[in-house]
């Protein structure tokens, strides 16, 4: 087993460390405070194919190895959460849906603005009574000749007031739950897709989450992805995407936050020595070290599944709850190891730490998680698990 | 033994429930946005002798002890942390140390101002090398005739900017440092040479004006002393060892309000195709949290009753703020992830709570410095002198 990175991944690695440190990290705290990327921060993003990272080159993209992927979005979280949160949604899924599902027209219709980021994607799932429980979609989609016509409101859609393309989940069959759903994309200035209110939130403050109204939005049957009803399986996909992506994020995060205490640590002199030398204080560092290097590694194994074609599925799940727990310990030791300067808004580890508290939200709850694992554990028991 | 709240502490209950709710909650959203617990709040809060709320009635307190204190911030807890840290940087150690070893006289000249709310107090210790170390402090305090002249400066003091009055802790003789060479003295900010830096920014907490405080040549009259010369630092650790039962009942309010706004949306959230209340995780989560603030509860009484009995508390009083604290952590974050993303939502008294009550494990003597003061009393207790 080797588990060192290629030449090539490595080259990305360094890559992407010194945009993000160059490009991200130094707006960061801008980012949070102005509630929105920086306008041209996405372009540059784009102009280093980070947009199109898991598209074939043929379409314009990078593509990127998953591994490359993940260590791209590691490096991106640890520069700024908001701005990660933003591309892996484009990403991992909105492109991610067109990728594994469009036709062959399709992708050469939407995947090189994509990929290029002449249109950022938004990936509308979520509604106000459709959270924990996706698959109870309510957002209408009824055949009117060659046309679908939309009905519905769907909400916390990531990137909507800025996307150029909107992959839209609706069902033909509401009693259906969830098999009667389709996977509809839409452009922007469509009529009758309106975007909403924003959300105002604790953290992630620079990604932008709103509400976006679909009334009587008429859509071509060519702009589905798929077959009809087979939204749910390509939601599920996107999905188990993003939380490979988010752990990445997550992983970053951490380490961002490690970075930062230990610095503190070091410096911070009280009862005569650095406070680094304590031991209540090095047992922080001892324990988020191990969780970190915990995911570090169930995340490099999900992405050689992801690289063998083998379904990560279970693993995506894992590493969506450990990586939401790593971010959220990582931060909130190091913030207690900044002491009071860890309240200020002047420090940033109060930032990471309001940041780092999305990940049990965002891509699926841990409640959502473990139901899924335990339905895996007992699967091949006869034992059927439900939420 | 009987664990009934005598009548008067019951009614004193009723009564500010009832005040918070009217006069506070309204105004909670406001609070946070506006970085301001606006005046008329706090006049109505004085007007209702908020203020002075364990002290003596013959100082114009209300006389209701240690029992009474913590019945009013786990009240104030429930509603608002902001407009908590303001009352309780006021009463718990501001005042606290003029009441616990204040001269007779220091007493009757300032305390029926601080307990009519007229004047407000601050505890002013920490500074930018002593923190948890605050033994390491630099002010110096020099003796000049029948004065003292102050001269330093003091970090992160809540209530700072606005106080009228603070106990403040120097050295008096550097030779001893801080232990033996300390002594405590009640400022008065309108004095020559007192100003305060800007307000800080912080996460949470923002209706709390917390600043850096200069003393430039400060002149302080020797009847400003507060207990005795060489010992203030005795006086320091004293108030603040009372003070962490109170904040310990405030965190006790900001659990039970989290646990009762994480029952009501789960009992109306449905989904799966039923309400929240019926998933068996979300009601373990509400179990814990129960079984956490019911013993969060029996602990904080329980330390006030030794406080009010004058029994030894130190180490109990060091468990209700880090248990408190942690106890109220957990719960308000348990309470956001049962709301989902609308607990992230910045519309929401749950996000709030989470920002504001992250500060609880940090001031007031950090968790870290609670196990080493749990630890020295139970070594202690057998024999052994342990060092930080």
């Amino acid at each position: 087993m080797d588990f060192s990175l290629t030449d090539e991944q490595q080259m990305f690695r360094d890559m992407f460390r010194s945009f993000a440190q160059k490009e991200i990290a130094r707006v960061a705290e801008h980012t949070d405070k102005e509630e929105q990327l920086p306008p041209e921060l996405l372009n540059k993003a784009a102009e280093q194919g980070m947009l199109g990272a898991l598209v074939p080159d043929t379409l314009g993209g990078a593509a990127l190895d998953p591994l490359s992927y993940t260590l791209m979005l590691e490096e991106i979280g640890k520069a700024c959460l908001s701005t990660a949160a933003v591309i892996l949604m484009h990403t991992s899924l909105a492109t991610q849906a067109v990728l594994d599902f469009g036709s062959d027209d399709q992708k050469g219709r939407w995947l090189p603005a994509l990929a290029a980021g002449e249109a950022l994607g938004s990936f509308a799932l979520t509604e106000p009574d459709a959270g924990s429980d996706a698959q109870s979609v309510s957002t209408r989609a009824v055949h009117d000749g060659d046309d679908y016509v939309l009905t519905g409101e769907k909400s916390w859609v990531g990137n909507a007031s800025i996307a150029g393309l909107f992959v839209v989940f609706a069902t033909s069959d509401p009693k259906a739950n969830g098999r009667g759903m389709s996977a509809l994309v839409l452009e922007k200035d469509t009529p009758g897709l309106k975007v909403g209110h924003r959300e105002p939130t604790l953290g992630l403050r620079g990604a932008m989450f709103h509400t976006v109204y679909l009334d009587g939005v008429r859509v071509p049957v060519t702009n589905r992805l798929g077959g009809e009803g087979d939204g749910w399986k390509i939601a599920e996909n996107s999905l188990e995407h993003v939380r490979l992506a988010l752990g990445a994020a997550g992983l970053g995060i951490a380490q961002a936050a490690l970075d930062a205490g230990r610095a503190f640590a070091v410096e911070r002199k009280q009862f005569g020595v650095p406070i680094a030398t304590k031991q209540a204080i090095g047992d922080y560092f001892a324990e988020t070290v191990i969780e970190i290097e915990s995911l570090r590694h169930l995340i490099h194994y999900a992405a050689w599944l992801a690289e063998q074609k083998q379904s990560f599925a279970s693993e995506a799940a894992m590493i969506k709850v450990l990586a939401a727990r790593t971010a959220r310990n990582a931060t909130n030791r190091m913030l207690q190891v900044h002491g009071g300067y860890g309240f200020s808004a002047e420090y940033s580890i109060s930032r990471l730490y309001r940041d780092a508290r999305a990940l049990d939200l965002i891509g699926g709850t841990p409640q959502i998680q473990r139901v899924q694992l335990a339905r895996h554990v007992f699967e091949d028991t006869g034992v059927k698990v439900a939420p | 033994m009987d664990f009934d709240l005598k009548p008067e502490h019951q009614a004193l209950r009723r009564f500010l429930r009832e005040f918070v709710q009217e006069e506070i909650k309204p105004l909670v959203k406001q609070i946070d946005r506006t970085s301001l617990v606006p005046d008329e709040l706090l006049k109505k809060a004085a007007a209702a002798g908020l203020f002075g709320i364990p002290f003596s009635q013959k100082y114009g307190g209300m006389g209701a002890g240690e029992m009474g204190y913590c019945i009013l911030m786990e009240e104030l807890g429930r509603a608002d942390a902001s407009t908590t840290a303001i009352l309780g940087a006021h009463t718990g150690i501001g005042v606290m140390t003029m009441y616990l070893d204040g001269t007779e006289e220091l007493k009757r000249r300032y305390l029926p101002d601080l307990c009519a709310g007229r004047k407000i107090a601050a505890f002013a210790l920490t500074e930018a090398n002593a923190g948890s170390d605050a033994a390491s402090i630099r002010m110096r305090a020099v003796r000049e005739g029948d004065s003292y002249i102050l001269d330093g400066e003091k970090m992160w003091i809540t209530n700072g900017p606005v106080a009228d009055v603070l106990s403040v802790l120097a050295i008096t003789d550097p030779s001893l440092g801080a232990r033996g060479g300390a002594t405590c003295f009640a400022v008065e900010s309108k004095w020559e040479g007192f100003s305060a830096g800007k307000r800080e920014e912080k996460m949470g907490l923002h209706g709390s004006p917390t600043a850096a405080l200069k003393f430039d040549n400060l002149r302080v009259p020797q009847e400003n002393v507060i207990g005795k010369v060489g010992l203030g630092f005795v006086t320091m650790m004293k108030t603040l060892d009372v003070g962490r039962v109170s904040l310990g009942a405030a965190t006790l309010g900001g659990a039970q309000a989290a646990l009762e706004a994480a029952m009501q949306w789960a009992k109306m959230r449905v989904q799966f195709g039923r309400n929240l209340a019926n998933m068996q995780s979300i009601q373990f989560m509400v179990a814990d949290m129960a079984a956490e603030i019911e013993s969060l509860r029996s602990l904080v009484y329980r330390t006030a009753w030794l406080v009010d009995a004058g029994r030894p508390f130190t180490k109990e009083a060091g468990m209700c703020k880090l248990l408190g604290s942690e106890i109220a952590s957990r719960c308000i974050d348990r309470a956001l992830q049962i709301h989902g993303a609308l607990g992230f939502t910045r519309d929401g008294w749950v996000e709030r709570a989470w920002r504001d009550s992250r500060i609880n494990e940090i001031f007031e003597g950090t968790n870290e410095i609670q196990r080493i003061v749990i630890a020295s009393e139970l070594f202690q207790e057998i024999g052994v002198r342990i060092r930080p």
